[in-house]
């Protein structure tokens, strides 16, 4: 069991999770995850590690609530213990000195971006952070990333807050001003990935995207996370998470992403009206 | 035993197990066959005629004394039996219904060259659930502690059965396990209606009532390394990590909804129980038709699991003939009567997909057997021309496994063949790195429980004999 030590609400149905996980606090690095199970019955969730304490043998991850799993796990707080945290998974972030590094976050993808701004600034890079969301309430880590970056832009699909526009418009930006970039690690909803990907391809600019398909084990044993990489199937979990941004089939990765929709919203439906009441509230808020 | 009695029991007929039947089970997932009555255990031990040089016993990967239980048996001494298995096979309910008996012990049989073999296997099987149904499950003696511990990495039945033999031998082990079950794939590839999860559990229980201590969730090279495990007082360590990786055939469409590894397909179900969504979390697309591809034992428990969850059709895609099909004649048999039908000679080209990214049919060529090939069989070639489409929403690739790279990649040092296997000496499970033993499918690249089981028994042999003397 791994019990759960601290627990913040960053956005609506967003929340920060400290673990109580020494090993494994003692041994990740950016770019890596962990996959949870949070009771017997439960599936099995991959999550990016955020950070983590070696002294305290903590680890933090940040979830949104998107179906049924993720939904339970918002409902849990400081004391409850969650059944299994495997870890840590897959390969961690390749991490040099690019001269300047530009990492893209949006929505909850500024949740993995902001290890791998910490690493690359530790690297000697210039860090130069653009993180996005919908509106201003669903920003998250916005003071985190600010202090891990040089230089922060952030802005909002709607214009309640910062640039209005999306992250692609300002780092077309940059490339248009001249910026030299020696990478850019982009990470967020596959069309955003997608979108940072197809403005850097045509400039050569290294592009690293971090994936999120379906897992099962997580260790390489199911190929639930296979993508086309260049052409190539590779599975995530042990050939990932991260790849070149320009090398992916993002269409592939969308449909199969989608495969259990009709299930995924079955099983929130159930546990909406029959399970429990409390995620039921909070969408009528 | 006379002459005459020999005779005598030579015309006893072999005594048939009770089943489920086929038109029920396909609906559920409990165990197809019930297993002997205490009575046909009887009467089918008394059909052994106690050879004096029994072959079966060197049928057998790990060497069980086959007669003596079998004489146990036969004098209703059923307690006693089970211990006399556990002697030598640590699992023995799960042998006694996964292994190819028939290709073992039963192939060489002495009853079975002039009438049927005994039913060594059905025999096991019956001891083991009579020792455990019966609550008398003791733990044998183990001797004082030799001051020694080793590391198991993966609680499959090749690091189970390591760390049964070093405990019974003295030593502390610890397995390591990467999953949040111990069992490997005796847990999330065998199907429950064919191995009873609670069963694997209860041999997993005997385990630690001897000692083993298990830790799961710890996927070692990526917790901690080989070298760290050595450094942290494991005198020795054995890995028994699995197969790992699924082969896929890559061919257009293989990324298509619906399309699983028979690794993916079975884990959901077994491991994950989706046969049981929404109760449990995990879900699996359990379509209309469903085309399983491969002729192997885990495209038949593919097959006969998508049998239970899937209404109209489950085919078999196989590019030979029949004669050909790697798997047990048994499970072809039981598909069958569940309804299991076969394409055979028959070969995918490609999978069609709708506009949402999902399957929904399979093209296929025809084929043909030619000149046999460097495994000693006809070729299959394509017969021009023949292209025709299979529908279906599923499709299962049971092609095999490649070897998992997570150990080989933290601990270079450990030698690998081109396919990723650890290489091993044979005989003792040792591999290029000193104080390291291998053995299972990580070596041998996809076999059977028991080959993981005997390539265990060896291991630890070496390993026992390695932290007593320290001599590679």
């Amino acid at each position: 069991m791994y019990e759960i030590i601290e627990k913040a609400e960053l956005a609506h149905t967003v929340y920060q999770y400290k673990i109580k996980a020494p090993l494994i606090a003692k041994k990740r690095k950016a770019g890596q995850f962990v996959v949870l199970r949070l009771n017997e019955m439960g599936e099995r969730i991959p999550l990016t590690i955020v950070g983590s304490d070696e002294k305290e043998g903590t680890i933090t991850i940040i979830v949104q609530e998107v179906g049924k799993s993720t939904a339970m796990l918002g409902d849990m707080t400081v004391g409850d213990s969650i059944l299994d945290v495997v870890g840590p998974l897959g390969k961690p972030t390749h991490i040099e000195n690019f001269g300047i590094a530009v990492c893209v976050g949006g929505g909850i993808g500024t949740a993995p971006v902001l290890p791998i701004a910490k690493a690359m600034k530790e690297a000697g890079n210039k860090v130069i952070s653009i993180m996005g969301a919908r509106n201003k309430g669903l920003l998250i880590l916005e003071n985190e990333m600010r202090e891990a970056s040089h230089e922060l832009h952030v802005t909002t699909d709607d214009g309640s807050y910062g640039h209005h526009g999306f992250v692609t418009q300002v780092l077309q930006k940059f490339i248009d001003e001249g910026m030299k970039i020696g990478c850019v690690v982009g990470i967020g909803p596959v069309p955003m990935m997608r979108a940072v990907a197809n403005v850097t391809r045509p400039y050569g600019i290294q592009t690293v995207v971090s994936l999120n398909p379906i897992m099962v084990d997580g260790t390489g044993m199911c190929g639930a996370c296979r993508v086309t990489i260049a052409g190539k199937n590779q599975f995530v979990c042990v050939d990932g998470p991260e790849f070149n941004g320009h090398e992916v089939n993002y269409e592939e990765l969308m449909l199969r992403n989608r495969s259990y929709i009709k299930e995924e919203k079955a099983a929130m439906e159930e546990f909406t009206y029959h399970e429990g009441s409390k995620c039921y509230e909070r969408e009528c808020k | 035993m006379d002459a005459n009695e020999i005779k005598e029991r030579m015309k006893m007929p072999r005594q048939t197990m009770p089943e489920q039947d086929p038109h029920e089970r396909v609906r559920n997932f409990y165990e197809v066959p019930y297993g002997f009555t205490p009575e046909q255990a009887i009467a089918e031990a008394k059909r052994c005629i106690q050879c004096k040089k029994p072959l079966c016993v060197g049928g057998c990967p790990v060497n069980i004394d086959i007669p003596w239980f079998i004489r146990l048996i036969a004098e209703g001494k059923f307690i006693e039996a089970a211990h006399k298995l556990k002697e030598t096979n640590g699992l023995p309910a799960v042998c006694g219904r996964v292994c190819p008996q028939e290709d073992q012990c039963e192939k060489v049989c002495v009853v079975g060259k002039k009438a049927d073999a005994v039913s060594i296997g059905r025999l096991e099987r019956f001891a083991a659930d009579y020792e455990r149904e019966h609550g008398e499950v003791t733990i044998p003696n183990i001797p004082k502690w030799t001051g020694k511990k080793a590391a198991v990495v993966g609680a499959g039945p090749a690091g189970l059965t390591v760390a049964g033999d070093l405990v019974k031998k003295g030593h502390k082990v610890t397995v390591f396990e990467a999953l949040h079950t111990p069992g490997g794939v005796l847990m999330y590839g065998i199907p429950e209606f064919r191995l009873p999860k609670k069963i694997v559990q209860s041999e997993v229980e005997y385990l630690k009532r001897m000692g083993v201590e298990i830790v799961l969730n710890a996927v070692v090279g990526k917790l901690e390394t080989i070298d760290e495990l050595l450094a942290d007082g494991y005198g020795a360590v054995f890995v028994g990590s699995g197969a790992g990786l699924p082969n896929f055939m890559n061919i257009p469409g293989e990324n298509l909804s619906g399309v699983y590894s028979a690794n993916e397909y079975l884990t959901r179900v077994n491991l994950m129980k989706a046969y049981q969504f929404p109760e449990y979390d995990t879900p699996v697309i359990r379509g209309r038709k469903v085309v399983v591809i491969g002729g192997g034992n885990t495209a038949m428990d593919s097959a006969r699991t998508a049998l239970r969850l899937c209404p109209e059709e489950v085919s078999i895609v196989y590019r030979r003939s029949r004669e050909e099909l790697p798997a047990r004649v048994e499970e072809i048999h039981h598909g069958e009567e569940e309804g299991l039908k076969f394409k055979l000679l028959t070969n995918p080209k490609r999978f069609i997909g709708d506009h949402e990214g999902r399957l929904k049919g399979v093209e296929c060529v025809s084929m043909e057997l030619g000149e046999p090939d460097e495994s000693g069989r006809r070729r299959p070639v394509e017969v021009k021309g023949s292209d025709f489409t299979i529908e279906a929403d599923v499709a299962i690739i049971a092609i095999g496994n490649g070897a998992n790279p997570l150990i080989p990649q933290t601990t270079p040092d450990i030698k690998v063949n081109k396919w990723g296997n650890i290489t091993v000496n044979p005989d003792n499970g040792r591999t290029s790195k000193k104080g390291v033993f291998s053995g299972g499918d990580i070596v041998r690249g996809g076999a059977t429980v028991i080959l993981a089981m005997g390539d265990g028994r060896r291991a630890a042999d070496s390993m026992d004999e390695y932290m007593r003397t320290g001599i590679w």
